[in-house]
């Protein structure tokens, strides 16, 4: 992929919180926030940075499932609805599984790389806790070939990444591969407790790698996952404006404020193949050897990542796809607290989505957010330093079992 | 004649009631889990619901569908196996619709007793009336074409006595399930001297595919369950009357109900539970138990198995017991949301809030043994057994009325539940425990010890 033709920023970012299981304020019998509220209050926080919804020429929402979660379709329609002043101008939804959050930040920089915006509101969203988690399960399957949904298992994309996980154990080693999980978990936990607006920010269990450890009950749940391998069931939304250099000037946002997007990559395999390999993440291999060709830089120049962990067993596969690690050392990488906040490389700084909470759509834009955050001095109680000789970030964004994934580097803008 | 064959046809009696919805729908399932087996393809499974009211029965129907639902929301893995061959049922929601129709369509709701004359099983979940369970045997007997067997849910009347009273020559089992039996894990089987093998071979299979926790009684009135609660139960009464010697009458039911609560962790105090059962309940099944274990035939040496509170009360209106849609009837205490808000004076016939005397109350009584710990807190405890142990050996070391009024109820829980062992009514001192343990849903069994050490110090 060549270099990008213009330059790309991305600044005020803005995340809710992610609603669900182990929020104080979550009680599934009281009545919530809607799709509207969410994409208000995100939406907003994003004008509010950005000087007003005049500064905006364009607005893209990325959203898997709204029509099953909320019996809501045409999700365009809700972009003027967080102001007045997003009213005819050009709007829409984009979706892609649990990549939709991606894809609305890649059809954001495509329009201003066109030249047809100098800022997009790029946003994402999903009220999931709308159905039982059993029923639930039935529409998340939508993100894999409908064909397989009558074999699959009752908990349709944990029965996948459970087969990922049971393939990887028997190539790399149970013990080895359950402890690097667990560590995941813990991880993902003590990241979230820092930031306020995560799923898990209120969890208080004490041992979290021995609770983690528990076994697996494939007469409940799946063979090889836990509850606690398993990002939970979350509603959210997250914002970012896409901008121009003119864009930015526009918005009165100073470069300090803002990264910058160096390079992406944009990949897709066919929905109806099954993975050649299920110990390996092929398209997020790729897309994220696109994302680092167009920035010109290698894996070794990262100083953080963001990675979509879906399930604990997917954050050691993005590692090793990502070219940290070697096939089955992504284990020892991660056992080893390299991927911790302290370590040589942290991930997902605010609990990704095992830890921050996964409403689908939205864990892209998300993902973004939290570099943002990062990169810029914003991150509060969950700030890291980056090496300085390592001062580029990457976020991977992936949909269905590693069908549809964009990853992009940033790195601060100056 | 195997398991399914048994199966094939079953009334339950007293369907729409709390005990019997409860075991029409495990039995439902059970029979519809059998009929999605291959080999059962072409056998016919027929649940009789029988009560006396069409309304109850339209209830009944209801309760059935959302509980059958919940349940198959919980087993979807399995079920999405038993259904593999469906080519139509694709979603999680397709197959826990299909699991619901098909239980609901094997259930034939009816108030006329001739429908149980063409059950090989029927399972007797009326009220604890022996009149009324011996006529109802004798005639579905008289009449049966089958040869039916026979299983009773009395919580207190021996077995042996329905079974020669109705002539059904040893075809009659107890399988007292503990409610809601839905929920709980707790069977009690009681079999008589006559009861045939086979029903006990047979109830064990049905229990263990409903999961439950089988635990044989021997058949003495009351049996383990209500052996233990009943006694229990006029302790309580006869502790909350000494006290009100010194105190209100309803400080007094409140201390007890406290000290049987906090101070020995178990979910709910002794009057509250009094009023779950009802008062009627407890009154009447204390005159079943009085009655049989009174005379030198009932082997168990005579006590008073009575209470001229309850009859007062009673008499006054005051029966607790739950409605239809299972929230509490107001008892000994008056319930708001589910909860004890005020308790029952009876001489002024009023309910006196209990938040007017709580603080003074509990501030007599004493603090709780520290660290703190409640019933909900201890159930899910890692490490249960020290945590119990730290707590009641604080409790022995302690001198405040509280505590010295738990104690006083927990060496008598010990003694009730070594007399059910030494009267022969239990089998051994595990059997007593495991009652209280799944059935009562007590966190530690009565023989235990903790109040053993206390009783021995005293001694």
């Amino acid at each position: 992929m060549k270099k990008l033709r213009k330059r790309i920023f991305m600044a005020a970012g803005y995340n809710t919180i992610a609603l669900g299981s182990g929020r104080k304020e979550f009680n599934p019998k009281k009545p919530r926030p809607g799709l509207e509220e969410y994409i208000k209050e995100a939406g907003q926080g994003t004008l509010k940075q950005v000087g007003g919804a005049a500064n905006i020429d364009e607005g893209v929402i990325g959203n898997f499932m709204a029509s099953k979660f909320n019996n809501q379709g045409n999700l365009a329609g809700l972009i003027p609805f967080i102001d007045e002043g997003l009213r005819w101008k050009p709007s829409c939804r984009v979706e892609g599984a649990c990549c939709s959050g991606g894809l609305a930040l890649v059809t954001a920089i495509k329009s201003v790389l066109a030249e047809t915006a100098d800022a997009v509101l790029a946003m994402g969203v999903e009220v999931q806790n709308t159905v039982k988690a059993v029923y639930g399960a039935d529409i998340l399957a939508g993100a894999g070939w409908s064909k397989e949904r009558k074999a699959g298992h009752a908990y349709f994309f944990p029965g996948k990444f459970s087969d990922r996980a049971g393939e990887y154990f028997k190539q790399c080693g149970l013990e080895r591969s359950r402890k690097a999980m667990a560590r995941w978990y813990r991880n993902a936990v003590e990241n979230a407790r820092l930031v306020p607006t995560a799923q898990e920010h209120h969890n208080k269990q004490e041992d979290l790698e021995a609770a983690a450890l528990c076994k697996p009950n494939p007469k409940s749940f799946v063979d090889n996952l836990t509850v606690y391998d398993c990002s939970k069931v979350s509603d959210g939304a997250a914002s970012i404006a896409v901008l121009s250099e003119e864009g930015l000037k526009k918005a009165g946002i100073d470069k300090k404020d803002a990264i910058e997007v160096v390079g992406f990559g944009q990949v897709e395999a066919d929905l109806t193949k099954p993975p050649a390999d299920l110990t390996r993440l092929d398209t997020t291999e790729e897309a994220v050897k696109q994302a680092l060709a167009s920035a010109g830089i290698t894996a070794a120049d990262l100083g953080t990542v963001e990675c979509h962990d879906c399930f604990t067993i997917t954050g050691i596969l993005s590692v090793e796809a990502i070219g940290l690690a070697k096939h089955c050392e992504g284990a020892d990488f991660v056992s080893a607290g390299h991927t911790a906040r302290g370590g040589r490389i942290p991930f997902n700084t605010t609990g990704g989505l095992v830890g921050w909470g996964h409403p689908t759509g939205a864990s892209g834009v998300r993902q973004a957010v939290t570099i943002w955050e990062q990169l810029t001095g914003k991150a509060g109680k969950w700030q890291i330093e980056l090496p300085k000789d390592r001062p580029y970030a990457l976020s991977i964004s992936m949909g269905g079992n590693d069908r549809t994934v964009v990853a992009i580097v940033y790195r601060r803008a100056a | 004649m195997n398991y399914a064959e048994r199966l094939e046809n079953v009334t339950v009696l007293g369907a729409s009631g709390k005990m019997g919805s409860g075991i029409l729908l495990l039995t439902a399932m059970e029979m519809a889990d059998l009929s999605l087996k291959p080999e059962n393809k072409d056998r016919h499974f027929v649940l009789n619901a029988l009560d006396v009211s069409h309304q109850a029965l339209g209830g009944l129907m209801k309760y059935l569908k959302v509980q059958v639902q919940k349940a198959a929301e919980k087993k979807i893995v399995q079920l999405r196996k038993v259904y593999e061959s469906h080519a139509d049922l694709i979603d999680n929601k397709d197959i826990v619709d299909r699991y619901v129709s098909d239980v609901c369509a094997l259930v034939r709701p009816t108030t006329t007793l001739e429908s149980a004359y063409g059950s090989s099983l029927v399972f007797e979940a009326v009220i604890e009336n022996p009149a009324l369970k011996i006529k109802l045997f004798s005639q579905i007997n008289k009449n049966s074409t089958k040869e039916p067997w026979f299983f009773t849910n009395t919580s207190s009347i021996p077995v042996h006595e329905l079974d020669e009273k109705a002539g059904l020559g040893g075809r009659l089992l107890g399988v007292h399930f503990y409610n809601p039996p839905a929920i709980q894990k707790l069977v009690e089987l009681i079999r008589a001297a006559s009861t045939k093998d086979e029903l006990v071979e047979f109830a064990l299979a049905y229990a263990k595919n409903l999961r439950k926790i089988v635990v044989p009684s021997n058949d003495f009135a009351g049996f383990i369950g209500n052996g233990h609660f009943m006694r229990d139960a006029l302790y309580g009464i006869s502790e909350a009357e000494r006290l009100s010697k010194e105190m209100p009458f309803t400080e007094a039911v409140y201390t007890v109900n406290r000290a049987t609560q906090d101070f020995l962790l178990r979910p709910m105090g002794i009057f509250q539970l009094i009023d779950y059962v009802g008062l009627d309940v407890c009154q009447y099944i204390m005159s079943v138990m009085a009655e049989r274990l009174g005379t030198p035939s009932g082997k168990v040496s005579p006590e008073v198995l009575h209470s001229p509170l309850l009859d007062r009360l009673i008499a006054a209106g005051v029966k607790g017991g739950q409605f239809s849609d299972g929230s509490q009837k107001d008892g000994f205490f008056k319930y708001e949301k589910n909860r004890p808000a005020a308790l029952y004076d009876p001489e002024t016939k009023q309910y006196v809030p209990v938040a007017s005397f709580q603080a003074a109350c509990d501030a007599k009584m004493g603090p709780l043994p520290e660290p703190a710990l409640s019933w909900k807190s201890i159930m899910k405890h890692p490490k249960k057994e020290a945590a119990l142990e730290e707590f009641f050996s604080k409790l022995a070391s302690m001198e405040t009325p509280g505590a010295v009024l738990a104690r006083r109820y927990g060496e008598r829980s010990l003694e009730i539940g070594l007399k059910l062992v030494s009267d022969k009514v239990a089998n051994s001192e595990e059997d007593v425990n495991t009652v209280l343990l799944s059935g009562f849903y007590h966190a530690y069994g009565p023989i235990n010890k903790y109040f053993k050490k206390a009783a021995r110090i005293k001694a």
